[in-house]
């Protein structure tokens, strides 16, 4: 991929670049040495290519950057090579929304890419031919797909106008067609949908169609106007890109995305260079946040003085002689987001007013969270398994929707549910979050972790979570929910190294003031 | 390139009204846009900036000033020559650092010169012009508070790396979001004056239009602009006309009246729901050219400027807006 855009004058940019490398600035160790001022160039003052690799990782002030400088600069590309294998990871919204074409290069073997060859004498034909596109009622066409599809930004349709009209020019045409139109709404639509088209065709069988490498220019003869292309025929070609399952899953990936441009991914550092408490400095270089600690590296210099200045003969009298080895620079102690995942049991053996109850505390602990900053996610689990219902957010909207769709009734598969709080936990922590599981159930747990009734296999499945949570280290709370205090609840909660809390009728208050009381304010 | 015309943006009418009236009587405080992406929220700011008039600043002045005594004595600016500046609309990135915020030390300066110098910070080149934060809401908490104190002082004030700074920082905060993405805390929402929301448009001839004006404006660029050129010039003259008539508009007794009810009615807290709604409504009166506010200027402020300040009620699933619409058909009718 990165060898087919080496033509293009790559510059490769890292989730973590700071400031500095962004938009250039001055380049400390090379002005102390020279004794004068010595910048240096940022990223995005490159003409071509920047690659963001690594860009689910891509946290939410480099994003917003990145997007600033799209919008202002058209000229500037873009490739994010993302490699989100989970869901909750992946690049944020803000900027997807802006990078117009999307390719997935999943299930494609190394060994089967042809080697791509840029012919840049054509790109430049290419290229001149653009202003010559009419894209007349292609533009409608595309329009009507987007909100087809559900896609409510309008930069979609838009970013698909233009790689359609690229694909035109590539050809050497001056009028859309309808395989330039297919091949847009592939790439630039496609992946955006949040629903499927309206009417049901059989999808899942439809494979999907051969990524297009127009290699020559010109040799297609698909010269029909689009006036003859069918909206039907653009969106299926929208549905044959979309593998199978997706469009069932796309609720929950857009859920993951939002959470995703929220919580960064970038694993908001303990030992912090902006804020926060502060801890000693120490020697290090500035840049990427870190700032420079004047006083202690003055400090640092000063004993060296005398002898410096001899060294530094040929610099005028009085100047202080500072090299890049006393440079000090400052470290905060942060203090991380704390996460409440809430794992509620919604199946038929607790009592539906106990879901109601769960609902309302995780409502009241939402409200709370905005003084206190927290992020609240809910996990429910019924019949076979588990599900996130709620990503880790702050977000007040969100929450009372999804609560507020919450069904119960059902099996009790527990197993999931540990298996489930357990990844979402460690996602939390990994993007720099401090998570806390609450569980609230009554720990009869009689669904195993493959979704079979089997009590035994269900409980030892549980048993497994419980001890690999414990040994996660994550802190945690289980809230007996059965109307009768029982052994499998406290068995759960010392397995999981938990504290147990038994509230045979509680109202959400003071299920969440005793959380509250619990979790240390 | 010159920004998206204002006046060629389709749709989006409270949006568009709730910038003019900052544009008019910046103290009304700012605008919130709330809504999904790719709904024409950056280009509406931008294109704003672009609208309005220039303005006239002392050369050098990293505050812009406009006389040499308001010049903060640090910038050591002694020529009292100005020049014409665009309004400033200055971008608040995510994850910025204080530093750049509220400007630092010249690092470069004091490594290099020996000398203890102020480098001025994006407060300072936001004076008199515009601050937009772009995904307001997911903007980090210190820097949120640094902002609720120069917002409400008007004056930024830095003690820091043996510096001890002041400089005016009066703008207007225009900050955007997506809702669905975290909430905005409520101390920064009442700093907003106006707050609207937006959506996609649903229609699809009005997104047809959208995406034409926008393809043509950056494939047939001049002829676009030729177009829409003098229509925002038009709306210039319209603003500064409405500027020069805000001070002799009229506000009966009837009007605070009117005021007063409605934000009792609707129990937002504090007073700053009230003087917002006036201010919004004297120069809504302005623009159109009346001469005293009525009770229309009113009902038609009142979303806008009392939306955000409504107590959250997380079991109410209407949104505030709807809770406004309500309680103004009871209170003026």
């Amino acid at each position: 991929m990165t060898d087919a855009l080496r033509g293009l004058g790559l510059r490769k940019l890292h989730p973590s670049v700071g400031d500095a490398a962004l938009f250039g600035g001055l380049d400390l160790g090379a002005t102390l040495a020279m004794g004068g001022v010595q910048s240096h160039a940022g990223l995005l003052a490159h003409h071509g290519a920047l690659v963001l690799s690594m860009a689910e990782r891509c946290p939410a002030g480099l994003a917003a950057r990145l997007g600033q400088a799209l919008d202002a600069r058209p000229a500037l590309s873009l490739v994010a090579l993302d490699e989100a294998v989970e869901e909750g990871e992946g690049l944020p919204a803000g900027l997807a929304d802006r990078l117009g074409l999307f390719l997935d290069l999943d299930g494609f073997a190394f060994a089967d890419a042809a080697p791509i060859r840029l012919d840049t004498r054509a790109i430049a034909a290419a290229r001149a031919g653009l202003s010559r596109v009419d894209t007349g009622a292609g533009l409608a066409r595309l329009a009507r797909v987007a909100a087809e599809l559900g896609i409510a930004s309008l930069r979609a349709p838009l970013l698909a106008l233009a790689c359609a009209r690229a694909q035109a020019a590539w050809r050497g045409a001056d009028v859309l067609s309808d395989a330039d139109l297919r091949v847009a709404v592939t790439l630039c639509l496609a992946h955006r949908a949040t629903q499927a088209p309206a009417e049901e065709e059989e999808s899942a069988d439809e494979a999907p169609p051969e990524p297009p490498q127009d290699q020559n220019p010109g040799e297609q003869d698909t010269q029909s106007t689009i006036e003859d292309l069918p909206e039907e025929m653009l969106v299926a070609a929208a549905r044959a890109a979309l593998p199978p399952g997706l469009l069932a899953q796309l609720q929950a990936a857009r859920v993951a995305r939002q959470a995703g441009a929220q919580n960064s991914g970038m694993g908001a550092a303990r030992k912090s260079m902006r804020r926060g408490r502060p801890l000693p400095s120490r020697a290090g270089k500035p840049g990427a946040g870190a700032r420079v600690d004047v006083i202690a590296t003055l400090r640092q210099a000063a004993p060296f003085q005398k002898m410096r200045a001899e060294m530094f003969a040929h610099r005028p009298a009085g100047r202080l002689a500072i090299l890049p080895s006393d440079l000090r620079i400052r470290r905060y102690q942060d203090r991380t987001d704390r996460v409440l995942i809430f794992v509620v049991d919604a199946s038929g053996s607790a009592a539906v007013a106990r879901l109601a109850e769960a609902k309302g505390a995780v409502e009241l602990m939402l409200s709370e969270a905005y003084a206190s900053r927290d992020h609240v996610a809910l996990i429910s689990f019924r019949g076979a398994f588990a599900e996130l219902s709620l990503p880790p957010t702050r977000s007040l909207v969100q929450t009372k929707r999804r609560l507020a769709g919450l069904p119960g009734g059902g099996a009790t598969p527990l197993a999931s549910a540990l298996d489930l709080g357990l990844a979402t936990a460690l996602r939390a922590r990994r993007s720099g979050m401090a998570p806390t599981l609450a569980l609230l159930t009554d720990g009869r747990g009689n669904i195993a972790l493959d979704g079979r009734a089997d009590r035994a296999q269900a409980a030892e499945d549980m048993g497994r979570l419980a001890r690999a949570i414990a040994a996660a280290g994550l802190p945690g709370l289980v809230i007996d929910t059965s109307l009768r205090p029982k052994s499998q609840p406290r068995e759960l909660a010392h397995a999981m190294g938990a504290r147990l809390i038994a509230l045979p009728r509680a109202d959400a208050r003071a299920l969440s003031r005793t959380l509250g009381a619990a979790l240390g304010g | 390139m010159t920004p998206f015309p204002f006046t060629a943006i389709v749709g989006q009418d409270e949006m568009k009204t709730a910038m003019i009236l900052t544009a008019i009587d910046p103290k009304i405080g700012g605008v919130l846009v709330f809504g999904d992406r790719g709904t024409g929220k950056s280009t509406a700011v931008r294109a704003l900036a672009a609208l309005l008039p220039p303005i006239e600043a002392v050369q050098g002045c990293p505050c812009n000033s406009a006389r040499l005594e308001d010049c903060p004595d640090w910038a050591g600016i002694t020529e009292s020559a100005t020049v014409t500046r665009p309004t400033p609309v200055i971008d608040l990135p995510l994850g910025v650092t204080e530093d750049r915020v509220t400007g630092a030390l010249d690092i470069e300066r004091a490594l290099t010169r020996g000398e203890k110098a102020f480098e001025a910070g994006l407060l300072a080149r936001a004076n008199r012009g515009y601050l937009y934060i772009d995904e307001v809401n997911l903007l980090e908490d210190h820097i949120v508070d640094l902002l609720l104190d120069v917002a409400q002082s008007g004056e930024n004030v830095v003690e820091r790396d043996g510096l001890s700074i002041r400089h005016p920082a009066r703008f207007v905060l225009v900050g955007s979001g997506n809702p669905e993405e975290g909430e905005l805390r409520p101390q920064l929402l009442d700093r907003f004056g106006l707050s609207v929301e937006v959506t996609s448009p649903g229609e699809i001839e009005t997104r047809v239009e959208v995406i034409r004006r926008r393809d043509a404006y950056e494939n047939d660029h001049a002829r676009f602009m030729s177009e829409w050129t003098p229509q925002d010039a038009a709306l210039r003259a319209q603003i500064l006309a409405a500027r020069a008539a805000l001070p002799d508009v009229a506000t009966p007794n009837v009007a605070l009246h009117d005021c007063a009810s409605v934000c009792l009615a609707l129990g937002s807290d504090g007073l700053r729901g009230e003087l917002t709604l006036l201010r919004a409504a004297r120069a809504l009166a302005a623009f159109a050219g009346d001469s005293a506010v009525s009770r229309a200027h009113i009902r038609d402020a009142a979303p806008m400027a009392l939306r955000h300040r409504l107590r959250r009620d997380p079991l109410d699933e209407a949104g505030s807006g709807a809770r406004v619409a309500r309680q103004l058909a009871e209170v003026l009718p």
